[in-house]
C-alpha cells in the first residue's frame, strides 16, 4: 500500500461498515441481519451508520434466534440476495452450528454447484478484557476444518475493509472473524496497529493470500488476526538481539495459502505459529504439519507454537492474561530453539 | 372450502400415483443386493431410505398451488414432495441411485435433493428446512418479486427449536411463507403422544400470532382447501400460516426397519384407509374419472417412473475423484 503523506486511518470497525455500505450502495441484493446491528451499529461498530443510510429493511435488527436467521440467510443466499448476518460472538455458534455447516457449508455441494451460497457470516472472536470462556474464543480452527466455508481473519483495517467487500463478492459462503481488540471500539482495549490507512473507493483483498508484513532471515513467525500484532512485538524485541524474525499475516485460513508460509520457512529454516485459538488441533498444528510435509529438511530447529492453552478461557486478569499469547512468549519461543540448537 | 377443479383433482391423482409407483420402485429395487443378509451399503440404492407412502396427499395438496417460482423445502422423507413441486423425475432418481447424471452428481443422495429450476431442496436434519423456507420468503419481500415458500416438516419438527425460532420471525416480519406438518403420528419409534405436550401442534400458531389449521383424515381436498387459503394470505402480504396433516407412514420410518414398535392392527388399519385408492374411488364416484380413463393415467404415471428408473440404472457412476468438485463455486 503506498504512503502519501495525510492518508485518513479508519478502526477495523469502520473499515468494515464501508465496505459494506459501498457494496449495498452498488448492489441492491447486499443486506445486513442480526442482533442489535440496526439503530445501535453493531455491539462492535462494525455496522454503524448503516441503518441510517439503508433503513429497516436492508439493515435489520432480528430477534435473538440464531438458528432462524442464518438459517435465513442461507434461503436468502440461494434465492439470489446476498446477506450478511452477525453472529454477535463467536462462542454463539452453539446454538446454531447446524445452520452454518450443515446448510451454509454443504448446499453448494450437495447441489452439485448449482445453488449458490453468497453470504458472508461475520463474528466478533477473542479474549483479553475478563469476559470468561463464552464471550471470549476465535474458535478460527473450527469452522476452517468443517468444509464449504471460507474463513477470514483480518489483522487491521485496510486487510479488513478488502477481506470484508471481497466476501460480500465471494459467490461461496465466507466466515469473516474480526478481534475485538482490533475493533477500535472506546470500551475496549485497542491494539493501535490495527487502525491504519484506508483508502476511500471500494476493493478487494483476494482470499486465500498470506501476507508477510515484516521481513526477515532467521525466524518465520505466522500468526492471524491479534496474534500479528504480538509478532510484530516480538520480531522488534528480537532484533534488539540482532535476530532477524519474519511475520507472516496469514489473513485467510480457508483458503490457506501454504504456499506462502513454505517460502518463508525455506528462507529462515525457523517456524513459530501464534495463535489465540486453541493449542491443539489448530492453526498452529495445520501450519506446522504443511511445512513439515512439504520438506521436513528445511526446519533448522523444532517448529515452536505459541497458542492459547487447552483449558476454557478464565475470567481472572491474571489468569486469562497468563494464558494468552504475547510478544514475550514468542521471544521465548525463538530462544528455546535457538537454544536446543546450540546445544 | 375452496374445491379443486377437475383438472387439478386429475393432476393431483395422477402425482400421488407418480410417487406412489417411485416408492414401490424403490422398495423392490432397494432390496436388490440386500438379501440374504441386510446392509444398508449395499445394492444399487446404498444408504438410508426414507419412503413417503401414505403422506402423498400432503404434498399434492399443497403443491397444487404452487408454481416453479415458489420455493419448497422438504425433510428427509421428500419424494412425495419433490415429485408434486415438478423436480425432474429422472435425475432425481438417478441421484437416489448415486449416479453422475442425478441432480447433483451422487453427492446429496435421497435425503439432499436440490433443483433449483423449481425451487425445491430437501436436507437430512428435523425442521432444517424451515430457516432457509422463511429466507427465501424475505428475499422475494425484500425484491417485491413474487412467489411463496412452504417448509414442510414431520411433528416431530414441532418439538425443535428452529420450529418456534422460525414461526416466530416469520409471523415478526409478515413473510410470505407457510409451514405445513405432516404428522404422521412417530418420531422413527417414539409416538407423537410419548414426545410432545400437547395433542395438535397447530395450536402453536397462536404463541405466534398466525392463523393455524388442522386438516384431519389425509384427504387430498381437505388439504388442498386450507393450503389455498394459506398460500393466498401469503401472497397477498398477509403472513405466514401453520397447517397441521393428519396423514400416515404406511412404511416404516426407514427401509430396514422392523417397525415392532408399531401396535398390532395399526399398520393394518392404515393400510386399509390408504389414501390412493380413496381418491381414486372418490374421483370415480364424482364423476371426474372413469375406469378407463383411470387406468390410462395409471399406466402414464407408471411409465414415468419405468423411464426414471431406466434412465438411472443406465446412467454411469461419476468419477470417484469428481467428489472434490464444487466444494465452491
Amino acid at each position: 500500500m503506498s504512503s502519501p503523506v495525510k492518508q485518513r486511518k479508519l478502526t477495523v470497525a469502520r473499515a468494515m461498515a464501508e465496505a459494506v455500505a459501498q457494496e449495498m450502495r452498488l448492489d441492491p441484493r447486499v443486506f445486513v441481519m442480526g442482533e442489535d446491528i440496526g439503530p445501535l451499529g453493531g455491539v462492535f461498530g462494525n455496522t454503524r451508520g448503516l441503518h441510517e443510510e439503508f433503513g429497516g429493511a436492508r439493515v435489520r435488527d432480528t430477534p435473538i434466534s440464531e438458528t432462524a436467521f442464518i438459517g435465513a440467510a442461507v434461503g436468502a443466499a440461494s434465492d439470489g440476495m446476498r446477506p450478511i448476518v452477525e453472529l454477535m460472538f463467536v462462542d454463539f455458534f452453539g446454538v446454531c452450528m447446524d445452520a452454518i455447516y450443515n446448510l451454509m457449508a454443504k448446499n453448494t455441494y450437495f447441489s452439485g454447484g448449482k445453488v449458490r451460497v453468497p453470504m458472508v457470516l461475520m463474528a466478533s472472536t477473542g479474549a483479553g478484557y475478563s469476559d470468561a470462556g463464552q464471550h471470549s474464543q476465535c474458535l478460527y480452527a473450527t469452522f476452517a476444518h468443517l468444509p464449504g466455508m471460507k474463513v477470514v481473519v483480518p489483522s487491521n483495517a485496510y486487510d479488513a475493509k478488502g477481506l470484508m467487500t471481497a466476501a460480500i463478492r465471494d459467490d461461496n459462503p465466507v466466515i469473516f472473524l474480526f478481534h475485538k481488540a482490533l475493533q477500535g471500539m472506546g470500551w475496549l482495549g485497542t491494539e493501535k496497529g490495527a487502525t491504519v490507512a484506508v483508502p476511500e473507493e471500494p476493493y478487494c483483498l483476494e482470499i486465500g493470500k498470506a501476507k508477510t508484513v515484516r521481513e526477515g532471515s532467521d525466524v518465520s513467525i505466522v500468526s492471524l488476526g491479534v496474534g500479528v500484532h504480538h509478532a510484530l512485538r516480538a520480531a522488534q524485541q528480537l532484533e534488539k538481539d540482532g535476530v532477524s524474525a519474519e511475520v507472516i499475516d496469514l489473513r485467510s485460513l480457508v483458503p490457506l495459502d501454504r504456499e506462502h508460509v513454505i517460502a518463508s520457512v525455506r528462507k529462515t529454516g525457523r517456524l513459530i505459529v501464534v495463535d489465540e485459538d486453541y493449542h491443539s488441533f489448530g492453526v498452529s498444528g495445520e501450519i506446522i504439519a504443511s511445512v513439515v510435509e512439504h520438506d521436513i529438511g528445511m526446519l533448522k530447529a523444532r517448529p515452536q507454537r505459541v497458542a492459547f492453552p487447552d483449558i476454557p478461557i478464565p475470567f481472572t486478569p491474571v489468569m486469562e492474561q497468563w494464558a494468552l499469547p504475547n510478544a514475550e512468549k514468542i521471544v521465548a519461543a525463538y530462544q528455546q530453539m535457538h537454544e536446543e540448537q546450540s546445544r | 372450502m375452496t374445491v379443486p377443479s377437475n383438472a387439478q383433482r386429475l393432476w393431483m391423482f395422477e402425482q400421488m400415483l407418480v410417487s406412489r409407483y417411485l416408492e414401490e420402485s424403490i422398495e423392490r429395487i432397494y432390496m436388490e443386493g440386500k438379501t440374504p443378509v441386510f446392509n444398508m451399503a449395499n445394492g444399487p440404492i446404498p444408504g438410508e431410505m426414507h419412503l413417503s407412502n401414505g403422506q402423498e396427499p400432503c404434498a399434492v395438496g399443497v403443491c397444487a398451488h404452487l408454481n416453479a417460482e415458489d420455493i419448497v423445502t422438504a425433510t428427509h422423507r421428500p419424494h412425495h414432495i419433490a415429485v408434486a413441486k415438478g423436480v425432474h423425475l429422472n435425475e432425481m432418481v438417478a441421484e437416489i441411485f448415486g449416479k453422475k447424471t442425478g441432480l447433483s452428481g451422487g453427492r446429496g443422495g435421497h435425503m439432499h435433493l436440490f433443483d433449483a429450476r423449481v425451487n425445491f431442496s430437501c436436507s437430512g436434519i428435523i425442521a432444517e428446512g424451515m430457516g432457509p423456507a422463511v429466507g427465501a420468503a424475505l428475499s422475494r419481500q425484500l425484491q417485491g418479486k413474487p412467489g411463496v415458500a412452504v417448509a414442510f416438516i414431520g411433528e416431530g419438527a414441532a418439538n425443535q427449536g428452529a420450529f418456534h425460532e422460525t414461526l416466530n420471525l416469520a409471523a415478526l416480519w409478515k413473510l410470505p411463507v407457510v409451514f405445513v406438518i405432516e404428522d404422521n403420528a412417530w418420531g422413527i419409534s417414539v409416538a407423537k403422544q410419548a414426545s410432545t405436550a400437547i395433542e395438535r401442534n397447530y395450536l402453536r400458531a397462536a404463541a405466534y400470532g398466525m392463523p393455524g389449521v388442522f386438516v384431519p383424515g389425509n384427504d387430498a381436498e381437505a388439504i388442498f382447501a386450507a393450503a389455498s387459503d394459506a398460500i393466498e394470505r401469503a401472497r397477498a402480504g398477509g403472513g405466514p400460516s401453520l397447517i397441521e396433516i393428519e396423514t400416515s407412514r404406511l412404511a416404516g420410518h426407514f427401509m430396514g426397519d422392523g417397525e415392532q414398535y408399531r401396535p398390532a392392527g395399526e399398520k393394518e388399519a392404515l393400510q386399509a384407509k390408504d389414501p390412493i385408492p380413496a381418491y381414486r374411488q372418490r374421483l370415480l364416484e364424482l364423476g371426474v374419472l372413469d375406469e378407463r380413463a383411470a387406468e390410462a393415467i395409471a399406466a402414464r404415471a407408471r411409465g414415468r417412473v419405468e423411464e426414471a428408473v431406466l434412465f438411472a440404472r443406465e446412467s454411469p457412476y461419476p468419477a470417484p475423484e469428481e467428489a472434490l468438485d464444487c466444494v465452491f463455486v
